[in-house]
């Protein structure tokens, strides 16, 4: 195979990295300039706006939304630890269910009190919390000889082999994670606040469990993002980048490329971990089943319809990935074309898998960029159909 | 020593089919540059046109069939998707087919539903008896098969003009499209062959021992990856060698499932990602891959 010297007729055109300050044209309309004022003045808002909106849901939204967004932040805490491998660093990984795995079942090893079938530790859980992520990290670490030296879709086969140790592991260490019929998440407690299903009154509406945690989720997932676009902005990003676009260019600016491959594949397994942690504390059980090969490709599907490679993407991936199965699933009645399971129709869960398997498909061709650059995408189209209508 | 020799030649039954699966693979990869994980659903797509096509004809034709429509679905994709996005980068057009994978299982799921589906097979459950050997006859067709359908396409790979393209193509893409090799027609017949030899290992991975064929046959194509990784992902060898590997390692473990209880049941299945593990912490490049020179 002779290698990328001759492709360079071809630049990587999934780059989402091109600035999007390229286009001259998107900048405020010389003319109307009152309107381009206030149109950045809202788009400042937004933001500060959707912020308070998701402060105060759990005083108006029922558990079952509410239950939904905390999933949806748990998947996003992931993919945006994959999308740092997949969309940054160009390495494809379909073994991300098994980090997610490790923090959940760490978690519940960490801090549960071992009960005569299981063992537990009896850690405090915020400390069992950040042991798990740890330990997904390690679990990252122990992989790093291959995810260092394996690229692109290489290594995404090769990590098909976590999956499967993963789930021969939850299905026999029994001791450890319950086998088939998994382990109940322990509570998480930290300086007096209590995440359990204990109704607290605030401000007259009462807290359970997914009130409560729906702020921690915030919290997570707001750490979380922040960290990530930390590091795409600095120096690991751009190296990260580097490697994706031109592996060999990359090395011989001085980029030790396996040795940030490895790194960047721990930074996504404690991403991972961290997700798995917080869905387990949401499902308060875990199951062997639910870490499957399926959850890694619906992983791969939030962060390509997302966007690859940018932050924004991977949350917005995230939230269209999981939010259209239980939207689905609440309407499947007034949908048309989608019929209660088992009646011979497409079911909702059917539907959905349908919808973002050719959504990925779909977004590849006609939205490189995916979701994240659908508003530059539509605002290019509509100044470039003015600027023939005035010429 | 009779259980050895019997373990044996089922592993070796099983590596031809799952050889011919990480062929198709290879063939893939060497003329588009795509990995793809589609390859289940190619897989489970000719064996369900196959056990419902057996509903109406005689055994061989429904199975002729189901390779026509494997081979037909396989070009359909090519032409229909993965054409539309050459030139993209090759880890993101791993991920449409994992988006396509998705689409087609999902519908090929639902149309199956919970049944299990039998090819009503010539050889049924019958057994040879080879001396102290007691063998599956359908053990014994998978091999004959999988040996003469992978001799057919070797020979065909080294001497016919096809072959010759196709190897032109994997070598230098932009030189053999100079020379007047035509691409299209290249990756599409790549995609033909890849969705027949799926069907056709459709039926091997459906008889008996088996049940049937049903909603999760397509999973069993997985355990052609790890083949075509331990061989190395651009070689035809590596992957007649991968597959012969992964289903010796696969009906060994199981065989003696019980010496090896302290590893926990269902060591059969997992054994072949562990080899795939061990031989690339030895070797990045598979067994036969090629290792990449890059000269700057």
């Amino acid at each position: 195979m002779s290698e990328p010297l001759t492709k360079t007729g071809n630049p990587p055109p999934s780059a989402p990295a091109a600035p999007p300050s390229a286009a001259p044209s998107g900048g405020p309309a010389p003319a109307g300039s009152g309107r381009g004022r206030l149109h950045r003045r809202l788009r400042r808002l937004l933001p500060a706006a959707g912020a308070l909106i998701l402060l105060a849901l759990p005083f108006y939204a029922e558990a079952f939304w509410l239950r939904a967004g905390l999933f949806a932040m748990a998947a996003a805490i992931g993919a945006i630890g994959l999308n740092l491998l997949t969309g940054s660093t160009g390495q494809l990984s379909l073994g991300h269910s098994f980090f997610l795995a490790v923090g959940a079942y760490g978690y519940c090893l960490f801090a549960g009190d071992p009960d005569g079938t299981t063992t537990g530790w009896g850690l405090p859980p915020l400390l069992a919390m950040v042991l798990a992520v740890a330990l997904a990290g390690v679990a990252g670490g122990l992989f790093s000889p291959i995810a260092g030296r394996l690229r692109g879709a290489y290594l995404g086969i090769a990590t098909l082999a976590l999956i499967f140790i993963g789930q021969h592991v939850l299905f026999n260490a029994k001791d450890l994670t319950g086998g088939f019929n998994g382990r109940p998440v322990p509570v998480l407690e930290f300086l007096g606040l209590s995440f359990d299903n204990e109704k607290t009154l605030v401000a007259g509406v009462p807290f359970t469990a997914v009130e409560k945690l729906w702020y921690l989720g915030l919290v997570l997932l707001a750490a979380g993002a922040l960290f990530a676009v930390g590091v795409l902005k600095s120096r690991p990003g751009r190296a990260m980048n580097a490697i994706r676009d031109h592996r060999i260019a990359a090395g011989v600016m001085g980029i030790p490329v396996a040795r940030y491959r490895g790194a960047v594949f721990v930074l996504s397994s404690m991403y991972a971990g961290l997700a798995g942690v917080l869905l387990a504390l949401v499902f308060q059980r875990t199951v062997p089943g639910y870490f499957g090969i399926s959850l890694a490709l619906t992983y791969l599907a939030m962060i390509v319809i997302g966007g690859l490679g940018s932050v924004g993407g991977a949350v917005l991936g995230a939230a269209f990935v999981t939010l259209i199965p239980q939207i689905l699933t609440r309407y499947s009645e007034s949908l048309p074309l989608i019929s209660a399971p088992g009646t011979g129709g497409v079911a909702p869960g059917e539907a959905s898998e349908l919808l973002y398997g050719a959504a990925v498909v779909a977004a590849v061709l006609f939205l490189p960029g995916g979701l994240v650059r659908l508003p530059l995408v539509l605002r290019m189209r509509r100044q470039a159909r003015r600027r023939t209508k005035t010429s | 020593m009779t259980v050895f020799s019997e373990l044996l030649i089922i592993g070796v039954s099983l590596g031809s089919v799952y050889a011919l699966i990480a062929l198709g693979f290879v063939i893939i990869f060497k003329s588009t540059e795509v990995v793809n994980f589609a390859h289940a659903s190619l897989l489970l797509a000719g064996g369900y046109a196959a056990v419902q096509a057996r509903e109406h004809m005689p055994f061989w034709l429904a199975l002729l069939a189901g390779v026509v429509a494997a081979a037909l679905l396989g070009v359909a994709l090519e032409f229909l998707v993965i054409r539309r996005y050459r030139g993209r980068d090759h880890s993101v057009l791993a991920i449409v087919t994992i988006g396509l994978d998705i689409v087609l299982l999902t519908e090929l799921a639902r149309q199956i539903g919970p049944d299990i589906f039998s090819y009503r097979d010539p050889w049924g459950s019958r057994l040879i008896e080879l001396g102290s050997l007691t063998i599956p006859q359908t053990r014994v067709a998978a091999l004959i098969t999988a040996a003469a359908l992978i001799g057919i396409f070797l020979l065909a790979f080294r001497f016919t003009s096809w072959g010759v393209s196709m190897r032109a193509a994997a070598e230098h893409r932009e030189t053999a499209a100079l020379m007047g090799i035509r691409l299209g027609w290249v990756s599409a017949s790549a995609w033909a062959v890849a969705g027949a030899l799926a069907a056709v290992a459709a039926l091997f991975l459906s008889v008996f021992p088996t049940t049937g064929l049903d909603r999760d046959t397509g999973l069993v194509a997985l355990k052609a990856f790890p083949a075509a990784i331990i061989g190395g992902l651009d070689s035809t060898t590596g992957a007649l060698v991968g597959g012969l590997v992964v289903g010796i390692t696969e009906a060994m473990a199981t065989g003696y499932q019980n010496d090896l209880s302290f590893l926990g049941s269902g060591i059969g299945e997992l054994a072949p990602y562990l080899v795939m593990v061990l031989v690339l912490l030895a070797r990045p490049a598979g067994l036969f891959g090629t290792r990449e020179l890059s000269r700057v």
